[in-house]
């Protein structure tokens, strides 16, 4: 018997350890595979059973429930207590489309020889057939769009890298994933880490790199672990080294480690600390395509975008354009989490509504009581309210309705949430987080706090909204980078949808300069 | 993990050269003396400085732009609770506050603050020192704090 539990450290955050320990104690001639998770965190732990070629679930499990389920197993049983049935249909039936994350929780994460079987290495192998120009056209094809939040064209970057005529030239992964609410990289990494690793040497293919970095966040020591191991096996594989899957062509990846600081996720930042400075943002232009990585033409891309490429490889980008809508093309690995019944990543066509996604797949909130607010995006993304759950998620839908997509982290609230203090927050997070180039970002944030104070407690509503508008329209405008210029954005979609929270005189403001 | 609260020249200079090939090796240099002794020492930076042919500021400015870096000895345990907003949706004020009690009385243990721990699915969230924790609540906060704190002493 082949039974399947998550290592992944959110499952392993609330017992899957503890139920794998159970299963071997009392299941001591079954294989137990550990791998990542298939997302599915309200089941978590999930265990998964392999029977006629399908993989059966149960969850959630306790260490107390392992007894139960080996007996009813060994008796041909197949449902009862925590059954899913086979995962796959599960999550099929809820819409999704796994072209990004379909291994994850599906293979042993790092394993070269498992991953071949379950399709790895098809698009690499394409790519290494191809010329340069071809698989950056291959990508372009594809409308791939970066999913670290700009979702700025990845065939145009790795064009302009391309095209550069210089060397050495880089390819780097972004995997800070400081945004709150986000969790689809580390998801990736822990379950499915040569999806990324494929992804950077298809990159270093299309543009003539032979270095590739990782920068990870240091709250994601699991992922550090799985990404080491699945480096060494590419390399002990041949598919990382001198001579790439007797290519002749040469790659290999170096992790680094951040120390802790959100502003290194943006990509200026990320280079400076990557080369071993403060992360301070640069000026831009130069582009880091152009002068990146101690100035040389840089590719910089999230996890999931990487994660992304191998597919895309496979069939010319057709499959991935032939997902969602508009100029979002492909799947959004929408994370749902807070107040939510059923937590975890979803990865959807682009254009699905929120509400759709927040009531009909998660269930609603958590806790049983009215949901009241979300926020998508991250720490910088607009908080909505239920009036706005006809907005679609895709890049241009979700902007029209004047929220932001992000790196798709959606967290739900329930009317027990108090947007004075979620807009404080902002402030604060950008306070705290600023790198301390601007001034409206370094000290604004903090004004911005005291402000929202005295409106909270009623001191002079009136003027202290107008100077509160003031600073958030200075941030939003000579701020150099997100974190100044979008922090306004939670700040006021608070003060605007949730007026009362604030104090009542709020609310009056608000409706004229709205009307 | 060394203690020692001193870290002598030539072992800096030794960690130094181990990692000068890599391009960009500051804040790697930094992160590997934290791993090996728990905290950077301040006497320590100069030393890099020289070793890296850089100015003591440049090195200096490395270290206090990064919040993980310390220049003390840590604590035995150190709990991270996750201070953003999903957690902040499932309560983590409250896991916050009840942390912070549990860490006044019980010194061996240092609760600081975290923004998303990618534990958001299951939240509240903690890191007990490297291992993440899901769906906490004051009362299990304050269990493990001073669980940690009796085991330690
Ligand atoms: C304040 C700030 C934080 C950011 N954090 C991240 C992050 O954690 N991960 C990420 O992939 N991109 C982050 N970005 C976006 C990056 O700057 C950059 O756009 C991205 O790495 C490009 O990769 P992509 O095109 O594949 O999305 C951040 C941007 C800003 C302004
Ligand atoms: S907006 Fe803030 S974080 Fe961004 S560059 Fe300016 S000071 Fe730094
Ligand atoms: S917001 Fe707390 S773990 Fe992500």
């Amino acid at each position: 018997m082949r039974l399947f539990v998550p290592a992944d450290s959110t499952a392993v955050s609330i017992g899957a350890d503890e139920v794998a320990a159970a299963l071997a104690a009392r299941a001591p001639d079954a294989e137990i595979v550990r791998t990542g998770s298939r997302g599915l965190y309200w089941l978590e732990p999930l265990v998964e059973v392999e029977h006629e070629g399908r993989r059966l679930g149960f969850g959630p499990l306790a260490p107390a429930d392992v007894d139960g389920l080996l007996e009813r197993l060994a008796a041909g049983q197949l449902d009862g207590p925590g059954a899913v049935g086979d995962v796959d249909q599960l999550l099929a039936g809820q819409g999704q489309q796994r072209i990004t994350l379909g291994r994850c929780g599906v293979v042993a994460p790092g394993s070269v020889a498992d991953y071949e079987r379950h399709g790895g290495l098809a698009g690499l192998r394409n790519a290494l057939a191809m010329t340069p120009q071809a698989v950056v056209d291959a990508v372009s094809n594809s409308g791939l769009r970066g999913r670290g939040g700009a979702g700025f064209p990845t065939g145009t970057k790795w064009q302009t890298v391309h095209d550069t005529d210089d060397s050495p030239k880089f390819i780097v992964c972004n995997a800070d994933e400081g945004d709150s609410g986000t969790f689809a990289d580390r998801m990736l990494m822990e379950g499915d880490p040569l999806a990324l690793i494929e992804g950077m040497l298809i990159a270093g293919v299309a543009v003539g790199a032979e270095q590739g970095y990782i920068y990870l966040r240091s709250e994601y020591p699991d992922a550090l672990r799985v990404l080491r191991a699945a480096l060494a096996d590419a390399r002990e594989h041949g598919v990382l080294g001198d001579d790439v899957l007797g290519s002749g062509k040469r790659f290999d990846i170096e992790i680094r480690v951040g120390a802790g600081a959100y502003i290194c996720g943006e990509e200026t930042s990320l280079l400076e600390s990557l080369e071993g400075n403060r992360g301070m943002i640069r000026y831009k232009p130069p582009l880091p395509a152009i002068k990146g990585f101690f100035e040389k033409p840089t590719v910089v891309n999230n996890v999931i975008t990487l994660a992304t490429v191998p597919g895309v490889l496979m069939d010319n980008g057709e499959s991935h354009k032939a997902l969602g809508t508009g100029k979002s093309l492909g799947t959004l690995t929408a994370q749902l989490c807070g107040n939510v019944a059923r937590p975890g990543l979803y990865e959807i066509p682009f254009g699905m509504p929120l509400g759709t996604l927040i009531n009909d797949l998660g269930g609603g909130s958590a806790s049983g009581r009215p949901v009241r607010a979300v926020q998508v995006g991250g720490p910088l993304g607009a908080y909505f309210p239920v009036s706005k759950f006809d907005a679609r998620l895709d890049y241009e839908s979700f902007a029209e309705a004047g929220g932001m997509i992000g790196h798709g982290g959606v967290v739900v609230f329930d009317d027990t949430v108090d947007l004075y203090q979620q807009a404080r927050f902002s402030m604060e997070f950008c306070a705290k987080e600023s790198c301390g180039k601007c001034t409206p970002c370094r000290v604004g944030s903090t004004r911005g706090v005291e402000v929202i104070d005295r409106i909270h407690a009623g001191t002079d509503v009136e003027s202290n909204i107008e100077v509160l508008d003031d600073l958030c329209e200075t941030m939003a405008s000579v701020s150099l980078c997100a974190l100044g210029g979008l922090t306004p954005f939670p700040v006021r979609s608070a003060l605007r949808y949730f007026p009362d929270d604030f104090h009542t005189a709020v609310r009056e403001h608000v409706e004229t300069a709205h009307e | 993990m060394n203690n020692s609260s001193e870290i002598s020249p030539d072992t800096v200079r030794a960690i130094c050269a181990a990692h000068a090939h890599r391009r960009g090796p500051t804040l790697e240099i930094l992160h590997a003396l934290q791993r090996e002794f728990g905290f950077v020492p301040s006497s320590a930076l100069p030393v890099i400085a020289e070793e890296l042919n850089v100015t003591r500021a440049e090195v200096h400015g490395v270290f206090s732009f990064y919040h993980d870096l310390r220049d003390q000895p840590p604590p035995r345990h150190t709990v991270r609770v996750c201070r953003a907003e999903a957690c902040q949706s499932m309560g983590a004020r409250a896991v916050w506050d009840a942390a912070q009690r549990a860490a006044s009385t019980t010194p061996s243990v240092e609760v600081s603050e975290v923004f998303c721990l990618g534990n958001c699915a299951c939240s509240p969230a903690i890191q007990v020192d490297e291992r993440t924790r899901g769906r906490m609540d004051p009362g299990r906060v304050t269990g493990i704090i001073e669980q940690l704190d009796r085991e330690a002493s």
